[in-house]
């Protein structure tokens, strides 16, 4: 079953001469992990808040498992979604129980099912439920805080989840930590992934295909190794090839 | 009005010059006492602390309550308004001046050290200079609070703007209560567009203002 | 001057202690309508550039006024009394509320809206679960401000009939009697530390996640 569908998406800002997104079509099944690449204002952010009707297309529709999503509330939308940015966006006068909990309070669960999602989530991404509960998000680290927001945006179950950078401002161990964990999870739960992001090695390494953004348009569409074997143009060549330079360095300094 | 200014001029000059006055020796005194605190608050950075927790208290007791307070061991009179006037600006300029000078970027200051400059020296060569925006901006608030609490010194007979006001309104003269309530707002709206007015033309460097 | 004070405050005790409660009367009514004002217009003008120029600056220039002046100016429209004196401390505490209310709502940051709107909130929520809760200490900052202007100024108040511990003052004053002028002053300042030490404490309470240790 097809997850997503962009059906020729494309968005020009007001305020700019140009499509920031440019007649975007690609389809995504479901369970697929999909990284979105490219540097930053390639359009890929926008693209991934389009998906959740944090921005209207100008032109072009997105479909979610057969449906256009024009034709749906945002708000049903976006609550069938997860979604995670850079900056996380832990509300700081909530507790960590309360910022995982905020949607399902809204939609008005009973609390022996909340307590339970509650405690399931802080397991999941290995946080003692018995410490870190009544915590504020002001009292966790970089990493410990984006746990929480994946946590938040899992508390749904939803079928999608949007990621915006997600580990953008984390430091390099940690970030190497976290993505292990998000495959992880990936695998188990058999979600759809949606991963936005600048760094290549990020995006060839969680990615089962990928979505290479330049200008607004998408220049290739893959397999992380079919992209490598088949590079779709100069572009995606030379991105490729500053890649394989670096690693070239550390093969150098190797002893 | 007009005509009241043209047969009194003298009783609502005078006023406005005393209020001046009043502003102007509080303002150098305690701008003098605000530098070799602030100065000694670099020194010793514990004793800012204490200062801006003393300071503050003292600054939200009320002048009235001041005024009185103090009556009884230095009199009735400019002296004490003086005073009490000293006394709420130290809190407005210590606070600006050492939040002002404690946001100059550190990396500045430890270059300024590694060349072998002495404190002082980091003090009034680079961490002034940067930080002149705040500082400014304390002194401005300072002024302003001074003119308003001013109004409040005619009633320990210090004179000012404020004898216009306690005299209208001890004869229900509406006359002078314009008067007196005309120039001395006019007097805080005007010189604080004025303060802010040099302080953004001398925009080229970063600070932030602290509202009380 | 020790014993002189007792002696008044001994013969005078229900009398202080009715201008304690007008006192606080006052300033607490005159605080209620500043916030009722405040808050809600300081909202409006955040919501839109232009209403934020036009509604700030005029709430900057009364924010400079003289205190004295503003409870003064009334007395030719409305007499003297508690109605002019009530009406002065509200105009008195309503700029730094209603500035506060503005800077408080425009520094929730975007993505802290954006992040909320993504997992589904709608913006009825976003306001009542975030942007409320997150400007509410720059909000509660400015009623502080206001409270502590409020009580000084309903000092002054006394001198325009509206009663209250400034009666003391005053009284000691035009008597030339520094035990009055004192009982007057140390109450006053009192009032004044007291009721900013019992906000901060409430506002402590309200807001746990203020004073933790990171």
């Amino acid at each position: 079953m097809e997850a997503i569908a962009y059906q020729g998406v494309t968005k020009k800002f007001n305020n700019s001469e140009v499509n920031s997104v440019d007649h975007v079509s690609a389809t995504i099944a479901e369970g697929e992990f999909i990284t979105i690449l490219g540097s930053s204002g390639c359009g890929k952010t926008t693209l991934l808040k389009m998906t959740n009707r944090l921005y209207e297309p100008t032109e072009g529709k997105i479909i979610l498992f057969g449906e256009d999503i024009s034709t749906v509330d945002p708000i049903v939308v976006r609550r069938r979604m997860g979604y995670v940015i850079q900056q996380v966006g832990l509300f700081p006068h909530m507790t960590i129980e309360d910022n995982i909990a905020a949607i399902p309070k809204l939609s008005k669960w009973d609390k022996e099912r909340i307590n339970n999602r509650v405690t399931e989530l802080l397991e999941l991404i290995d946080l003692d439920p018995a410490t870190y509960r009544k915590r504020y998000p002001s009292q966790l680290s970089g990493g410990q805080q984006q746990r929480v927001g994946l946590a938040r945006a899992l508390v749904t179950d939803p079928k999608i989840m949007l990621m915006d950078e997600p580990f953008g401002a984390i430091d390099a161990i940690t970030r190497l930590n976290l993505q292990n964990e998000l495959k992880k999870i990936h695998d188990e739960m058999k979600k759809t992934f949606l991963l936005v992001t600048h760094d290549i090695n990020e995006a060839f390494k969680l990615g089962d295909r990928v979505m290479i953004m330049n200008a607004g348009r998408l220049l290739q569409f893959d397999t992380p190794r079919n992209i490598v074997q088949n590079p779709a143009d100069e572009f995606v060549d030379t991105l490729i090839r500053s890649a394989r330079d670096q690693e070239e360095f550390w093969e150098a300094v190797k002893i | 009005m007009i005509e009241y200014l043209r047969s009194h001029p003298d009783k609502i000059i005078n006023p406005f010059i005393e209020h001046i006055e009043l502003v102007l020796v509080t303002l150098v005194i305690s701008v003098a006492i605000a530098v070799i605190l602030t100065m000694l608050c670099v020194r010793f950075e514990r004793l800012g602390f204490i200062l801006l927790q003393l300071f503050s208290v003292i600054y939200s007791i009320p002048s009235l309550a001041l005024f009185a307070l103090l009556i009884p061991i230095t009199g009735l009179g400019f002296k004490t308004a003086v005073i009490v006037l000293v006394f709420y600006n130290q809190y407005l300029l210590l606070r600006n001046f050492l939040v002002g000078i404690g946001e100059v970027d550190p990396a500045v200051t430890e270059a300024a050290k590694g060349i072998g400059m002495k404190p002082m020296q980091v003090l009034w060569k680079i961490q002034v200079p940067l930080a002149r925006k705040a500082l400014f901006a304390g002194i401005r608030l300072a002024v302003i609070s001074t003119i308003g609490i001013g109004t409040i010194a005619s009633s320990i007979n210090a004179g000012g703007l404020g004898d216009l006001l306690f005299d209208g309104l001890r004869t229900m003269n509406t006359v002078k209560i314009l008067w007196g309530s005309i120039l001395s707002a006019g007097l805080a709206i005007g010189i604080n567009a004025l303060l802010k007015y040099i302080s953004d033309r001398d925009s080229s460097q970063t600070g932030h203002e602290r509202e009380p | 001057m020790w014993q002189k004070m007792c002696e008044y405050i001994a013969d005078n005790y229900m009398k202080i202690l009715l201008q304690v409660r007008d006192h606080l009367v006052i300033s607490l009514l005159a605080l209620a309508a500043a916030v009722i004002i405040g808050v809600p217009i300081g909202y409006l003008a955040s919501k839109s550039a232009k209403g934020e120029k036009y509604l700030t600056v005029p709430f900057q220039m009364l924010r400079v006024v003289p205190s004295l002046a503003i409870l003064v100016l009334l007395i030719p429209v409305m007499g003297t009394g508690i109605k002019p004196a009530m009406t002065a401390l509200t105009v008195l505490a309503i700029p730094p509320i209603l500035l506060n209310t503005v800077v408080g709502f425009r520094e929730v940051p975007a993505f802290m809206v954006e992040s909320a709107s993504g997992i589904g909130m709608t913006d009825r929520e976003v306001l009542k679960k975030v942007r409320i809760p997150m400007a509410l200490p720059m909000i509660l900052a400015g009623i502080r401000t206001g409270l502590v202007e409020i009580i000084a100024s309903a000092t002054l108040a006394a001198k325009i009939g509206a009663g209250g511990l400034g009666e003391i003052i005053f009284t000691g004053l035009g008597l030339n009697r520094p035990d009055l002028l004192l009982i007057g002053g140390i109450l006053v300042a009192l009032l004044s530390l007291g009721s900013g030490f019992l906000f901060d404490h409430i506002v402590g309470r309200a807001l746990p996640y203020k004073n933790l240790k990171e």
